[in-house]
C-alpha cells in the first residue's frame, strides 16, 4: 500500500512546476514558486491521509 | 489600440506574437507554442513535464500482454463511455489522431492495439467458463486489462488525464501570458501602485 504513494511524487513535481510556470516568467521564480506549491500539495495530502487514517482506526 | 502581435496584458516585456497560433501550437504539442514565441525555457519545462507525465501514463497503462498505451482510447459505446478521454485530448497530437484512427479500425486495430478501444462482449476473466489465457491485445476486453494490470491501468489513466489538464494551463499561458499573482494585483490597485503605473506610462 505504501508503495502506491510513490506514484504521487512525479505528479506533485510535474503539477507544481507547470502551475508555477503559468504564474511566473523567469526560471528562478518558477522554481521557488514550484517548491512552495509542492510543499502545499504534499502537506494537504498528508493532512487528508492522516484524517482518513484516524477515521479508519475507529 | 495595440496590435495582436504585440498583445501582452500583464507584462509588456513578454512577446506573445500571435496568441491564437501560439495557443493552437501549445495544444498540439506541449511547449511548442512557447518555442514559437521564443520563450524557450518555459517551452522546455512544459514539454518535459507534460509529455513526461503523459508518456509515463502510457507506459503504466500498458504492457506486452495487453498492448501499449491502453489507458488512452476513444470510446462512447453503450457500457463504455470513456470520459477520461475528454481530459486526455488536452495533449493534442499525441492523443487525438491515434485514438480516432483506432476507433475507426476498432474491429482490426493496428500497432498491436496501441491506444485502441478494448473489445466488448468477451467473456469476463472472473467467469469460470472463460478461457484461462488472455486474448491477444487486439481482442482484449477491459476486464482482462484490469485483471492483467491491476491498479496500473487506472494509474495510467490518471497520469494521462492530468497531463491533458496541465496542458490546458500551458495553452492559456501561451495565449495570455503568466497569470499575475494576487499580491501583484493588490499592489496595482493601491493608490501608490496606480501612481507608479501612471509614471511608467508617462515615461513610455
Amino acid at each position: 500500500m505504501s508503495s502506491s504513494f510513490w506514484f504521487a511524487l512525479p505528479l506533485i513535481v510535474s503539477v507544481s512546476l507547470v502551475y508555477a510556470a503559468t504564474r511566473q516568467e523567469e526560471v528562478g521564480p518558477i522554481l521557488a514558486h514550484a517548491f512552495r506549491v509542492a510543499v502545499w500539495i504534499a502537506g494537504f495530502m498528508a493532512l487528508v491521509i492522516g484524517l482518513l487514517y484516524l477515521v479508519s482506526m475507529q | 489600440m495595440a496590435e495582436s502581435n504585440d498583445s501582452q496584458p500583464n507584462d509588456p516585456s513578454i512577446q506573445l506574437k500571435d496568441p491564437l497560433v501560439a495557443g493552437v501550437l501549445a495544444w498540439l504539442i506541449p511547449g511548442l507554442g512557447h518555442f514559437y514565441q521564443g520563450r524557450n525555457a518555459k517551452g522546455a519545462l512544459f514539454a518535459i513535464c507534460i509529455l513526461g507525465t503523459f508518456l509515463y501514463g502510457l507506459y503504466l497503462g500498458g504492457s506486452k500482454e495487453v498492448g501499449w498505451g491502453r489507458a488512452v482510447y476513444f470510446s462512447f459505446r453503450t457500457n463504455d463511455w470513456r470520459l477520461p478521454w475528454l481530459c486526455q485530448i488536452g495533449v493534442g497530437l499525441p492523443t487525438v489522431p491515434m485514438t480516432l484512427l483506432q476507433w475507426k479500425l476498432q474491429d482490426k486495430p493496428i500497432l498491436n492495439g496501441f491506444m485502441a478501444p478494448p473489445a466488448l462482449h468477451l467473456p469476463d476473466p472472473a467467469d469460470n467458463a472463460a478461457p484461462h489465457e488472455s486474448p491477444p491485445p487486439s481482442q482484449i476486453s477491459l476486464a482482462w486489462i484490469n485483471r492483467l494490470l491491476p491498479r496500473y491501468f487506472e494509474m495510467g489513466t490518471v497520469y494521462t488525464m492530468i497531463a491533458g489538464l496541465l496542458n490546458i494551463l500551458a495553452v492559456y499561458d501561451a495565449c495570455c501570458g503568466p497569470v499575475p499573482a494576487e499580491s501583484a494585483k493588490k499592489e496595482d490597485e493601491t493608490p501608490q501602485g496606480k501612481r507608479d503605473a501612471g509614471k511608467e506610462e508617462e515615461k513610455s
